[in-house]
């Protein structure tokens, strides 16, 4: 067994540095890796591209680093919970790239797989289209879209062994697996830390090798965006 | 004149037995409450998830469960998540039988806008312009013309565009209208509106075929 345990959010972010592109996993904030965001805080680092689905709100995810200014650019498909967020890209402090989602998780897979690129739907005939390559196929016209290059990426899986072996839950799991093995470096946070051997290998969602180091995170928040429910009766 | 629970209703009818949908957020959601209950179909959120259920009951929501309009939710029996890769690989598979989404405009010829107004709106695509580029069968919801009383299905977006000559059916607070090869087809009235209430309200060329049914909802 090869062990990918650190001990905490600090040595799990060893080696991240100003001006670096990172993917950071989670849709809204659903299975967005608190810990690791919230050490890039404590750190400082500054000119950051953030490759991320979303953008968090304006004090919770991702808002928290555009709230302090670290990050320089933002690829996500859908930006819409951030008046901070919007501010800064309307007065031009923060440039963005807006990506149809599909579009975004399969260029991290692209990346994790080994694809430098792919054909997609998504987009054609739009501003989204402009300026790519694009073919047709079958009598359908496609988009050629480039794997993502990253130097970390952080995800958050709910449990995790020491060989880096990650589990998810429910809705939680969405961009996290992609963004495994999509990055020079893949640091994972868990809600529960195994050992090895205490994860049955049928319910792998994500095995060990995509994950460079994993650790046990603290003081999941797990803040609820829209809380919606239905009378007892 | 329909409502939006008109709007959502009439469109509860063109989910099938057996249909996996995607519902898009505002009026879309909507129709998961009006589809026939002795009928199976499984709603599909692009977050990651296949048989949603209705909103948990207070105190049971949960973190972790959600949809693609960052509700909290419930599954029901014989549901799955999966990651966004999986999730997207279901859309552009086309393994995804109905896609119901919102619109600021439709044009005659399918096309479709709805995610940015430019200097003024830009939230992003989200998985908009994936479904639309390959879903076969896709429905908008929508109110036919917009808060100044401006027709929204016009004979050509004037906004950034989603998608190309991909929208196949269109119901809105007046009508039920088919994309043909000549125009807007008007297939139904909603109650109430006569066809040059329609005629008036739509920019875009408006086909009318001989008596044109009032919808029943």
């Amino acid at each position: 067994m090869i062990r990918k345990t650190v001990n905490s959010a600090e040595e799990a972010l060893k080696g991240v540095k100003d001006g670096m592109t990172l993917m950071l996993g989670g849709f809204g904030l659903c299975g967005i890796p608190e810990n690791a965001i919230a050490e890039l805080v404590r750190l400082g680092i500054k000119n950051l591209t953030c490759i991320s689905n979303n953008a968090g709100v304006d004090d919770f995810g991702l808002g928290l680093l555009l709230q302090k200014h670290q990050v320089k650019k933002m690829i996500s498909s859908y930006v819409g919970e951030n008046e901070e967020f919007e501010r800064q890209m309307l007065s031009g402090e923060l440039e963005v790239e807006l990506t149809p989602q599909g579009t975004l998780a399969e260029k991290c897979r692209a990346a994790q797989s080994g694809f430098p690129a792919f054909y997609t739907p998504a987009g054609y005939g739009t501003e989204v289209a402009e300026g790519k390559e694009t073919r047709e196929f079958n009598g359908k016209m496609y988009v050629l879209e480039h794997a993502y290059k990253a130097d970390f990426s952080f995800v958050k899986a709910w449990k995790g062994d020491e060989a880096g072996n990650l589990i998810f839950k429910g809705t939680a799991r969405n961009f996290n697996p992609c963004m495994c093995g999509a990055a020079n470096i893949t640091v994972a946070e868990v809600e529960q830390l195994l050992p090895a051997g205490a994860l049955d290998p049928n319910e792998i969602h994500v095995p060990g090798i995509f994950v460079k180091r994993i650790f046990q995170g603290r003081d999941y928040e797990k803040r609820i965006e829209q809380r919606t429910i239905r009378p007892r009766n | 004149m329909l409502d939006k629970t008109g709007i959502a209703k009439r469109i509860a009818q063109e989910v099938k037995d057996g249909f996996y949908v995607n519902l898009g957020i505002g009026i879309p959601t909507l129709v998961a409450n009006y589809v026939r209950n002795d009928i199976s179909v499984e709603f599909q959120s692009e977050n990651g998830v296949l048989g949603m259920g209705p909103f948990p009951i207070e105190g049971e929501e949960d973190a972790d469960i959600i949809n693609a309009g960052k509700q909290t939710i419930t599954t029901l029996p014989g549901a799955s998540f999966f990651d966004s890769v999986t999730s997207f690989g279901m859309i552009r598979g086309k393994h995804v039988d109905l896609t119901i989404l919102g619109a600021m405009e439709v044009a005659e010829n399918g096309d479709i806008a709805n995610w940015k107004i430019p200097g003024k709106m830009v939230k992003g695509m989200g998985g908009a312009m994936d479904l639309v580029a390959s879903a076969e069968n896709i429905i908008v919801a929508m109110m036919h013309t917009n808060r100044d009383g401006e027709p929204k299905l016009l004979k050509n977006c004037t906004l950034p565009l989603t998608g190309v000559g991909c929208v196949k059916k269109i119901v809105t607070n007046l009508a039920v209208l088919a994309i043909t090869p000549d125009g807007f087809e008007l297939l139904e009235r909603a109650p109430g509106v006569s066809i040059t209430d329609i005629q008036k309200a739509t920019e875009g060329h408006l086909v009318v075929k001989g008596d044109v049914p009032e919808m029943r909802i």
